[in-house]
């Protein structure tokens, strides 16, 4: 086992991020601790290993169509705010044209004006309680990830 | 087929790679869009080598590098510093990367249950598959397979100091700590990776020769 006090000297020798004292003061240590020595010998076999590794190279079609990709998310991502924003704000708009159109009604009796209204509003409150609600244990809900 | 992966320069991770003029510059003559493609059209293949370090698997790498580089776009008027892109972009990406792997294992979780309930396990392309690594053998594939059962930031350390030949101060720097912490994560990783290789072979490493026939009659 490698010596507690010694392990990140071994790792900094190992990737030669000691600076020549350093490097001495453990080429000194290790040649009293048999431990050392041979873990040293292990990491460095391990890092030999490690260093053969390399990834394939993806076909040049795949970076052809890279930028085309990323701006293809980008116009997406335009598009949906554009669209939410129109949309909440058209919502809005009718919103307020229908009770305008509900009020100045002369046809529609007072009661029957007074019950649509509560209608309405009472159903944008619940919409908007509903969604606050949504929003705020979504954003604080640690086992989101978590399937039920 | 040829590897890739293994060249780095100092200058991308401390930003100088990421030269301003013509980026976020609105005197240069470049429109942001134009600027923001030189920008993915440089860092792209960094990106991806890096996501697949983490994740392992080359179309989610894909997929999530440039996920990456849409959320840099959205987010790209918060960066002070318009030179310094790369370290403030590896931070998006490797956020994405560990969230999707966290999401990974929670599927996988997931479908073991339904495996016991008597449900088919779906169909995957979430592991270290062997095919992200150039000229096989069996030690390679046994190294990388070893490193997708890493802890994500374990992987992360041996990404950065074996692939991407970062120093141990750049290292640091890319994720915010201090050179001993750096120092002790790479021998926790190492330790780790050096178990499970020797639980899969049955035996420890041991230190070989030069031209020493493997297990598989392979030379180093």
């Amino acid at each position: 086992m490698t010596c507690r006090n010694n392990r990140d000297s071994m790792m900094a020798y190992l990737d030669n991020e000691l600076n020549e004292e350093q490097k001495r003061a453990f080429e000194g240590h290790l040649a009293f601790c048999a431990d050392c020595t041979r873990d040293l010998a292990q990491f460095r076999k391990l890092k030999q290993m490690t260093d053969s590794v390399t990834f394939v190279e993806p076909e040049d079609r795949v970076w052809e169509q890279y930028w085309g990709n990323v701006y293809n998310r980008i116009e997406r991502g335009i598009g949906w705010i554009l669209f939410s924003v129109a949309a909440i704000a058209l919502l809005i708009y009718g919103g307020f044209e229908a009770i305008e159109s509900i009020i100045v009604d002369p046809t529609l009796g007072v009661l029957l004006k007074i019950g649509l209204l509560a209608l309405l509003g009472g159903g944008v409150i619940l919409f908007v309680s509903v969604l606050r609600e949504r929003v705020y244990f979504w954003s604080r809900d640690r086992y989101r990830d978590v399937r039920r | 087929m040829g590897g890739m992966g293994r060249d780095n320069s100092a200058a991308l991770w401390d930003g100088s790679a990421d030269a301003p003029a013509g980026v976020g510059d609105s005197g240069s003559g470049v429109g942001p869009r134009e600027a923001f493609e030189l920008i993915v059209k440089r860092h792209m293949k960094d990106a991806y080598l890096i996501a697949l370090g983490l994740v392992g698997n080359r179309e989610d790498a894909l997929e999530l590098s440039q996920e990456a580089f849409f959320r840099a776009y959205q987010h790209y008027d918060t960066l002070h510093s318009k030179g310094k892109f790369f370290p403030w972009f590896y931070q998006i990406l490797r956020n994405l990367c560990f969230s999707h792997l966290r999401k990974r294992r929670v599927r996988r979780a997931g479908s073991l249950d339904d495996t016991q309930l008597g449900c088919p396990e779906p169909e995957g392309r979430d592991s270290f598959e062997p095919d992200a690594i150039a000229e096989r053998n069996e030690a390679k594939d046994r190294i990388w397979k070893a490193m997708g059962r890493l802890d994500d930031k374990h992987r992360e350390v041996i990404l950065l100091r074996h692939f991407r030949n970062l120093s141990y101060d750049e290292m640091a720097r890319v994720l915010f700590c201090n050179r001993g912490t750096v120092t002790s994560r790479l021998f926790y990783a190492r330790q780790q990776l050096k178990e499970i290789l020797d639980e899969e072979r049955g035996a420890p490493i041991a230190p070989r020769e030069p031209g020493e026939p493997t297990k598989g009659g392979q030379t180093s």
